[in-house]
């Protein structure tokens, strides 16, 4: 059953040290919830990037709120590097897992499945592999004798994002990105914030229920109008550049980090 | 020195080369050059009645064909659907090593860059790889990486992929996956064989005569400056009004 409640009480249900898998920039990401969750002086989470992130876990980083970042890359894209995410690396501030984008789609892939691993091609010659003994090569036991991959299975304990809209069942509109539906299948609890809640059974037709993650998988949804912002929702708004930009910049400091995280923080109040 | 735009023009024509005979390539996000590369091509494909060419740009909803989530361009890749990508690298070194995460001892790295994003796989993967870095100089191009984020030759395992070309603001060389070094192929117009010898921090094959590379003719300007600008402009536009400004 989907629990429909305020942004506060969505991000209220994450405890201090949990793994919250959230997704790419372009898959919807809720930065409703991150302002959110650096509001409720949450610490010690463990950041599974699906498969890369940008603002969303720079922000999480220079607020202290992620411990551990579970990443195939940190990047704010056109604008540059992340940098609270490379002072972080430089202080050994947070806990690196450095990873290839397809082996954190395979571990979720595992956790899905409910199997402890997942064989996936290439990364051998990596350094990855020195610097991720979780990852291990095997002997594949079938087929053709050769070394493959294993990583072991991703099972969050929270997946995060945001996304245009659910109904009253819980049902939501996840268009294509499907990753999203992955993280829901392989997270134990799934929160999402949604621009709005629609009248009409988005399980009805065949033409929409292909869109949507099943409220079977959705624990709890808030609605909170513009939640990307500045990143982009597809369908909805673009990416606010500006913003990224005016980011990039303050954030090479730690003191112009902070000035930026305050005006965040109380523009997001005042839109919630 | 070339103009700005001249060179931006020199190195889409080298990539539509250098892709000449593929099905699909995928284009990174932030490749501009790379992807009015895989245009020109598919432009010039369409004029010769040649087969056309697909064109999959990450992150673009317009130029993809994939429906199943961020995991799909990786399975493609497995299925050997995917015959061209391009791959940068803060450091390439003369084994075709690519480091995507940064310089010093890990984890607490002097510079720390973004991460190695989907190359540790996909260097494997795909068979024509392109390597394309702009900057040409002893810091990018080193002996050794720092950390390998992708390996180009790995014998103990079977691949079909791995480094095909390196383009970069002074020359193209091409990857000898036998020897697994590079060998220098041409010097971009403005610059000489010593150019390149001086600001390359690896070894690699120089031939007896190096040409030069090809300027674009007259024809694959004016589809650039035409049909490929309009193109451009639907997911680069910065890149598209800054090759047109040029003009």
């Amino acid at each position: 059953m989907t629990e429909m409640v305020s942004l506060e009480a969505l991000v209220a249900s994450i405890a201090p040290g949990q793994s919250v898998a959230i997704p790419v920039d372009r898959a919807g990401v809720s930065m409703a919830a991150t302002a959110a969750m650096i509001e409720a002086g949450l610490t010690g989470l463990h950041l599974v990037c699906v498969p890369i992130s940008g603002l969303q876990a720079d922000l999480l980083i220079g607020a202290g709120v992620a411990a551990v970042v579970e990443t195939s890359a940190v990047s704010l894209g056109e604008a540059g590097g992340a940098p609270r995410f490379s002072a972080a690396v430089r202080a050994g501030s947070i806990t690196l897992r450095d990873a290839t984008c397809p082996a954190i789609h395979a571990g979720l892939l595992a956790g899905q499945k409910g199997v402890p691993f997942m064989p996936i091609a290439g990364i051998i010659g990596s350094d990855l592999l020195q610097v991720r003994p979780d990852w291990k090569v095997i002997d594949s036991p079938v087929g053709e004798p050769g070394k493959v991959v294993v990583v072991p299975a991703i099972t969050p304990d929270v997946a995060l994002f945001h996304a245009p809209e659910a109904d009253r069942f819980g049902n939501v509109r996840i268009g294509r990105y499907r990753e999203l539906a992955t993280m829901a299948y392989a997270a134990k609890r799934t929160l999402v914030t949604v621009e709005r809640i629609v009248e009409r059974d988005l399980m009805a037709t065949e033409d929409s229920a292909a869109g949507v993650l099943p409220g079977l998988y959705v624990d709890a949804i808030a609605v909170a109008e513009n939640g990307a912002w500045p990143l982009p929702l597809w369908d909805e708004y673009e990416t606010d550049g500006a913003e990224l930009s005016r980011y990039a910049a303050m954030a090479r400091t730690d003191e112009g980090f902070r000035v930026y995280l305050s005006t965040f923080l109380s523009r997001s109040k005042q839109v919630a | 020195m070339q103009d700005d735009r001249a060179r931006k023009e020199l190195l889409i024509t080298i990539i539509a080369g250098l892709l000449d005979g593929i099905r699909h390539v995928a284009v990174g996000a932030s490749s501009p050059i790379p992807a009015a590369g895989a245009m020109l091509l598919r432009a010039r494909n369409d004029q010769q009645g040649k087969p056309p060419i697909k064109i999959s740009i990450l992150g673009s909803s317009r130029h993809n064909f994939f429906t199943n989530g961020g995991v799909e361009l990786f399975d493609c890749a497995a299925q050997g659907r995917v015959d061209a990508f391009f791959l940068g690298g803060g450091q390439i070194d003369g084994a075709g090593n690519i480091n995507l995460v940064g310089t010093g001892d890990y984890p607490r790295m002097d510079v720390r860059w973004p991460g190695s994003f989907g190359s540790a796989y996909l260097y494997h993967l795909i068979p024509r790889v392109i390597l394309f870095r702009e900057e040409h100089s002893p810091r990018v191009l080193v002996p050794k990486v720092d950390f390998v984020s992708a390996a180009a030759v790995t014998p103990e395992v079977k691949r079909r992929g791995g480094p095909h070309a390196l383009l970069t603001n002074l020359a193209l060389f091409d990857f000898d996956r036998n020897s697994g070094g590079f060998r220098l192929r041409s010097v971009h117009p403005g610059y000489t064989a010593e150019d390149v010898r001086d600001r390359t921090g690896f070894d690699y094959e120089l031939p007896q005569i190096v040409p030069p590379t090809p300027a674009p003719d007259r024809a694959t300007v004016e589809l650039i400056r035409g049909r490929i600008l309009d193109e451009l402009a639907e997911c680069y536009p910065e890149f598209a009004r800054s090759l047109a400004a040029a003009a």
